[in-house]
């Protein structure tokens, strides 16, 4: 058996072959269920979102409408001065005079509207724009902890960064559009008021415009999404390399993961150009059929004119407003692949505001005070992350206010598991949590929070200064307490010896500091919280026996008139617990102070014995027997 | 309460600030872009001859209608009516359709053409950006936030994907329009001509002032929405410290106060362009009205002729739509000289750590890791120093131990191993070659960490496991994770190894993970390996067994255990007790425990915890 445990070195050709096990990013394309082109529900959300803002909506509304008007207005009004200037020499300087005005004014209307229009969507589909990512990132707030257990924070960035701003690209547009309808039905309505058998001539292209959109839609749709896609495929692949740099260069990762990477990019780089590619291949043909509305024009208005059925003027006037009456066509068309963006991006959106928030106050939740207590009971518990996979299983155990409990057991027996449970990050699945004497779920999630200072299995701490991170959210906690917290936990000295002390910048995580300063730092925050019940999982998993025992001399006064929950597999660690309690396989298998379960010879003893009894190698056969417990956990 | 989260959010403020980007003058940075672009002659060639293309054909429009018209009117002027009159017309007809179609495909080439060589650009960006952020050292990385690198990726890149399209195909469309309608104009009437060309003077300076104020501002607004990036990746990154302590309502508050900062921004930035955008039609319509006015008194006064007006009106109408667009286009420009100087301060970063000129391959003969009067300080911390004259030496088939208190400089030593970082003072040599004159390559090759707070990717088990070594056989991942006591679990699972673990292995236990970095370590094969502090979270059975497996793994290699449980490190051949980055204490287990020095006095406190005697001889210094 020994001996196979030996890796040899074996020779496996890489040579070029792609790796048959690796992966960048976690994001595959298919994943994503591609929308539909307009999903009315995603508008109704957006609209939810530009609601507050309607006066700003209406306003520039109005004033994209008089700009518009003012647009038209301008040949008119050149016409006219034209028409005097010709006319009788001299004679007309006062229409000159009057043209000359109305122009002045027009333009001016014109640049006040177009000001108040574009200030107006700028500024309102920012406040969407921020408003959205804000009511994303308070949904994210409350959402249950197994959503966020799966989901990659590089991929809810990537919404919280890159989606939202497809929505604001879409906002911003859909003005234009708003404007580009009117427009299109004022012409409408013009060339038909002007002669309806020529308007109708004109728009008898229209048809072959419809049956050529309804061939290219669904094409042009699918193009969009993938193009939409590929980025955050690129983009969670790129969040990963960043995160992961330090395990990616000590593996020794970085070809092969260059390699897969430019797979993904060179897919987002070709999904993006067929995509361009459908929503050019409309231009052409837009032009073409202005051109052939034109050509029809030409021949038959001209034609009728030559007949006399109708005057020059109407044909001019026709032939510029055919050129105006597919400029809008064009412009929606291009707006068509904003739209599309927008609903994809839409559709994400609204995917993080759905996510079911399955741990929730009750209504009429009770406040957990202080003086309810701080005992800690589980009745019955079995809880697990998926349905029928418990990892705890009927757990019984209580707690009382002043004495503190250690759990030990094996890696994966559920020890942290039952910790989360006390702070309801989950829901059990039967059975009860109770804290203070009441169920967590009858009482509101922000005084259990308020009571339970947790020090967690893997500290993690915020950039900003050791000293906001000791306080961290208690903003009443003075500098006193934080240091007096910090000096029960041996992690005074080694504060002082950085460069500005307490206020001492922490990078990312924390990274600046050993793991050990890193978790003394998140020890001392739940010192300062000043909590009730104390939780320690592997509090001091990363710090030498000295320290530790310093830690626990000050930690006994601490917890004198709390309530201790502790994990440690260091057995020294728990030896002076009231109680200890072992999990195997989320399940109690003993409970009792440190004698009682010396006295009990069973799984509790022999690891205390394993562990301390010898330095020495233990044999083989020996081992088995009790690790071999362990390891099926 | 709000003054807390004010320093706080200054503090994420300053932390990476800036970083240098201000430093890339913005011209040099557009011009860097434009070199990018043209990198792509061919596209480029394409995008502006069909805009070329595009614009003659426009031109070329209302004059086959005019002529058109012109024809019908003269056709009645001459009273020749009837079929060939009719007949004459199709060929105006037909030639204005084929205009507009050649038109639509010019403008279509145009547009796709100019958008393909943004997209190419981007894709090299992209790569360039991913390749440049692998290989940057472990101080680079510090340093920045890894916020702030994907905003890059998601936010700048699509700054400088747009330039091409957005800014240098307008400006080619512009000038040529104008160009093209200044001769014309110019040479039918001067003065009426430079009248119509009034506004271009004034639209070219309110252009680049506006570009250099909006460049300032998307430069301090990129920066603030950094903050906020950071704000919200740190808040999701540890969402369970946020629940423990239900700090939900302090994060918003955070998040509102960076939120609001940057929204500020945006605003101010919509009041800067909006004013450009809409100052710039005024002017433009005020010379059509100049023109106007002047024109038509030049009219009655017999100069021009109606013809010539409507000339030169007919052009102005023309230019409208462009000249509207002057703003998009300034927006473009300073966009993408800000997120192109933001990209190019990160693609022109040093690496600090690479190989050295005729640096060479590592061969490992003898296998002897030295550390030669090693001293060390983090780059930006200068004057603290975290390693002091550390010397020792390993021979292949050798096991070190090192323990000592937190922060004592343990895992620091490790990582200058497979130079993480380079020495300050001293060298690190395996077989008498310094460190620094071997490549990186072979070096890291043949250098393993199992690292203290090690990442796990989101992806399964088994990829984890096969992490440095992705073309590795089954039975290879299995036996490793056997090593490692992790097998039977992974069995347990319904999936087995194809289960997928959460970002950083969430849905993994403490032990679990760590015994998955240890997995995934056996699966190289180094001359040196060194195992962090690895069973930290390990239960002592467990541990145990695992102490067996790493025995026999570091048979033939130099092996470097860092633990704080002695039991780990009883067999070592050299055990170093560090303390504030000093060997203080070194030997076997038993030279070590004769000595009743500082390890004695672990020793005791681990084998009798609680023994006040025990604590006391732990204390010496
Ligand atoms: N977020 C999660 N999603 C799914 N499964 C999980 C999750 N967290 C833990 N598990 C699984 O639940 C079991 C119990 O995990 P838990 O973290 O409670 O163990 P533990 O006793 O704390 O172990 P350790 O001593 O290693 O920290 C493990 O098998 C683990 O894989
Ligand atoms: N990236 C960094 N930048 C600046 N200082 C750092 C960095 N990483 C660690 N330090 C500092 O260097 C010192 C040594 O850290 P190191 O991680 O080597 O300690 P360690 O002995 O491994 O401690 P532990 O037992 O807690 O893991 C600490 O004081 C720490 O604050
Ligand atoms: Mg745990
Ligand atoms: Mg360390």
């Amino acid at each position: 058996m020994a001996k196979g445990h030996v890796i040899e070195p074996e020779t496996e050709s890489n040579d070029g072959r792609r790796p048959p096990r690796a992966v960048v990013g976690s994001h595959r394309i298919e994943e994503e269920m591609f929308g539909r082109a307009f999903d009315n529900n995603i508008i109704r959300r957006i609209w939810a979102f530009v609601r507050p803002y309607r006066a700003m909506v209406i306003i520039s509304v109005a004033a994209l409408m008089i700009f518009t008007g003012t647009q038209l207005l301008i040949p008119l009004i050149i016409r006219y001065a034209i028409d005097h200037a010709m006319t009788s020499a001299g004679a007309d300087r006062s229409a000159l005079l009057a043209a000359a005005e109305a122009f002045g004014l027009t333009i001016l209307v014109n640049f006040g509207a177009a000001y108040t229009q574009e200030t107006a969507v700028g500024k309102m589909a920012e406040n969407v724009l921020f408003d959205i990512r804000r009511a994303m990132f308070g949904h994210l707030q409350k959402v249950s902890l197994s959503f966020m257990d799966k989901t990659e924070v590089g991929r809810l960035m990537s919404r919280l960064q890159g989606d939202v701003y497809a929505i604001h690209e879409f906002l911003e547009t859909s003005i234009y559009s708003v404007a580009d309808f009117a427009l299109l039905f004022g012409i409408v309505f013009v060339m038909l008021y002007l002669d309806f058998r020529l308007g109708l001539l004109t728009l008898s292209v229209l048809p072959a415009l419809v049956i050529i959109r309804i061939v290219w839609l669904p094409r042009a749709r699918h193009a969009f999404m993938a193009a939409h896609e590929t980025n955050s495929v690129v983009n969670g692949a790129l969040a990963e390399a960043i995160h992961g740099v330090r395990t990616i260069q000590s593996m020794h990762r970085q070809q092969v993961n260059f390699m897969l990477y430019d797979d993904k990019a060179h897919a987002n780089l070709r999904a993006h150009l067929i995509a361009a590619r459908c929503a050019q291949v409309m231009v052409p043909i837009v032009d073409g059929l202005t051109g052939l509305a034109m050509a029809v024009m030409i021949a038959v208005g001209g034609s009728m004119v030559m007949n006399g059925r109708i005057d020059v003027g109407v044909l001019v006037a026709y032939l510029f407003y055919i050129q105006r009456f597919f400029d809008p066509i064009r412009s929606l068309t291009l707006q068509y692949s904003v739209m599309q963006r927008a609903m994809a991006s839409g559709k994400r959106l609204t995917d993080v505001l759905d996510v079911k928030i399955e741990v929730q106050d009750k209504p009429g939740a009770r406040v957990l005070s202080p003086e309810m207590g701080g005992s800690v009971e589980f009745r019955n518990v079995t809880f697990g992350y998926e349905p029928n996979r418990p990892v705890l299983k009927n757990v019984s155990f209580r707690v009382d206010p002043g004495e503190t409990v250690a759990l030990v057991g094996p890696t994966g027996s559920g020890k942290s598991s039952a910790m989360a449970l006390v702070r309801r990050l989950y829901d059990v699945q039967q059975g009860q949590v109770l804290v203070g004497g009441h169920d967590v779920r009858d009482l509101t999630q922000e005084s259990l929070g308020g009571q339970i200072a947790m020090v967690l299995q893997e500290p993690f701490l915020f950039t900003g200064t050791v000293f906001d991170n000791i306080r961290y959210h208690k903003t009443d906690a003075t500098r006193d307490k934080v240091i007096e917290a910090a000096k029960a936990l041996c992690a005074h000295d080694f504060i002082m010896s950085l460069a500005n002390g307490y206020e001492a910048e922490l990078g990312e995580r924390g990274g600046n500091l050993s793991l050990g300063q890193r978790q003394l730092i998140s020890f001392a925050r739940a010192l300062v919280a000043d909590a009730k019940i104390l939780v320690l999982d592997e509090a001091t998993a990363n710090i030498d026996s000295y320290t530790e025992i310093l830690i626990q001399k000050a930690l006994r006064k601490l917890l004198e008139d709390r309530t201790g929950l502790v994990i440690a597999h260091r057995l020294a660690t728990i030896r002076g617990a009231d109680r200890i309690i072992v999990l195997q396989n989320g399940q109690v298998i003993e409970t009792g102070n440190h004698d009682q379960l010396m006295a009990m010879d069973g799984f509790y003893s022999k690891l205390y014995n394993l562990n301390y009894a010898s330095f020495d190698d233990i044999p083989e056969e020996k081992l088995h027997t009790i690790a071999l417990a362990g390891s099926r956990t | 309460m709000s003054n807390a989260i004010g320093t706080a959010t200054n503090a994420l403020n300053s932390s990476t600030h800036a970083e240098a980007t201000r430093r890339g003058r913005g011209l040099n940075t557009l011009l860097r872009i434009t070199r990018m672009n043209l990198r792509h002659p061919r596209q480029v060639a394409f995008a502006f001859c069909s805009t070329i293309g595009a614009v003659i054909l426009q031109l070329l429009i209302p004059q086959l209608l005019g002529r058109a018209v012109d024809q019908t009117q003269l056709a009645i002027g001459d009273g020749v009516t009837g079929t060939t009159a009719e007949q004459a017309l199709w060929t105006p007809a037909l030639l204005l359709l084929g205009v507009s179609a050649l038109r639509g495909l010019f403008t279509m080439a145009q547009n796709y053409f100019a958008e393909a060589v943004g997209h190419h650009v981007a894709y090299e960006l992209r790569l360039a950006c991913y390749d440049k952020i692998q290989r940057l050292s472990f101080s680079y990385h510090d340093r920045v936030h890894s916020g702030d690198l994907i905003m890059l990726g998601i936010l700048d890149l699509d700054g400088v994907r747009t330039y091409f399209s957005n800014a240098l195909v307008r400006v080619l469309l512009l000038s040529m329009l104008i160009g093209i309608g200044a001769y014309t104009m110019i040479s039918t009437d001067p003065v009426l001509g430079l009248v119509a060309l009034s506004f271009v003077p004034f639209v070219a300076w309110r252009s680049s002032v506006t570009q250099l104020r909006l460049r300032a501002t998307w430069l301090d607004l990129q920066e603030r929405l950094s903050v906020l990036s950071r704000v919200m990746e740190e808040n999701l990154a540890g969402i369970r410290v946020v629940r423990a302590f239900s700090a939900q309502a302090y994060e918003m508050l955070k998040f509102d106060r960076a939120s609001k900062n940057a929204l500020d921004r945006a605003h101010d930035q919509v009041d800067v362009s909006v004013p450009n955008t809409s100052a710039t039609t005024l002017s433009f319509f005020f010379a059509m009205g100049l023109v106007l006015w002047i024109g038509c008194n030049k009219l009655i006064a017999g100069d021009i002729t109606v013809g010539t007006l409507a000339t030169f009106l007919t052009f102005m109408t023309i230019l409208q739509m462009p000249v509207r667009q002057i703003g998009l286009m300034v927006n473009a420009f300073a966009r993408a000289s800000t997120c192109g100087s933001r990209l190019f301060a990160l693609l022109d970063q040093d690496i600090a750590i690479r190989d050295a000129p005729g640096a060479r391959p590592l061969e490992i003969s003898e296998g002897i890791l030295r550390f030669d009067n090693v001293s060390f300080a983090y780059p930006g911390t200068e004057n603290r120093a975290i390693l002091k004259n550390i010397s020792f030496e390993a021979r292949r088939g050798e096991t070190i131990a090192i323990v000592g208190p937190p922060g004592s400089g343990k895992s620091t030593m490790a990582h200058l191993i497979p130079r993480f970082y380079d020495v300050s003072g001293g060298a690190i040599t395996i077989d008498g070659h310094d460190i620094r004159g071997i490549t990186l390559a072979t070096l890291r090759k043949m250098v393993a960490v199992a690292q203290q707070d090690a990442f796990l990717f989101t992806t399964t088990i088994e990829n984890n496991i096969a992490y440095g070594d992705p073309w590795a056989r089954e039975q290879r991942i299995e036996r490793a994770s056997e090593s490692a006591q992790l097998h039977n679990y992974i069995l347990s699972l319904p999936s087995g190894y194809e289960t997928v673990v959460g970002e950083r292995g969430a849905s993994l236990s403490g032990g679990q993970r760590q015994r998955l970095t240890i997995a995934r370590t056996m699966m190289l094969r180094p001359s040196i390996v060194v195992f962090d502090d690895s069973t930290a979270a390990i239960d002592g059975a467990t541990e145990q067994r695992i102490r067996a497996a790493i025995r026999r793994f570091a048979k033939d290699r130099v092996t470097i255990i860092i633990a704080h449980r002695l039991s780990l490190l009883t067999h070592a051949d050299q055990i170093l007790f560090v303390d504030n980055g000093e060997i203080v204490e070194r030997g076997t287990h038993q030279e070590l425990l004769a000595k009743r020095g500082r390890y004695k006095g672990l020793h005791d406190l681990q084998l009798r915890p609680g023994d006040d005697n025990a604590i006391a001889n732990g204390g010496v210094t």
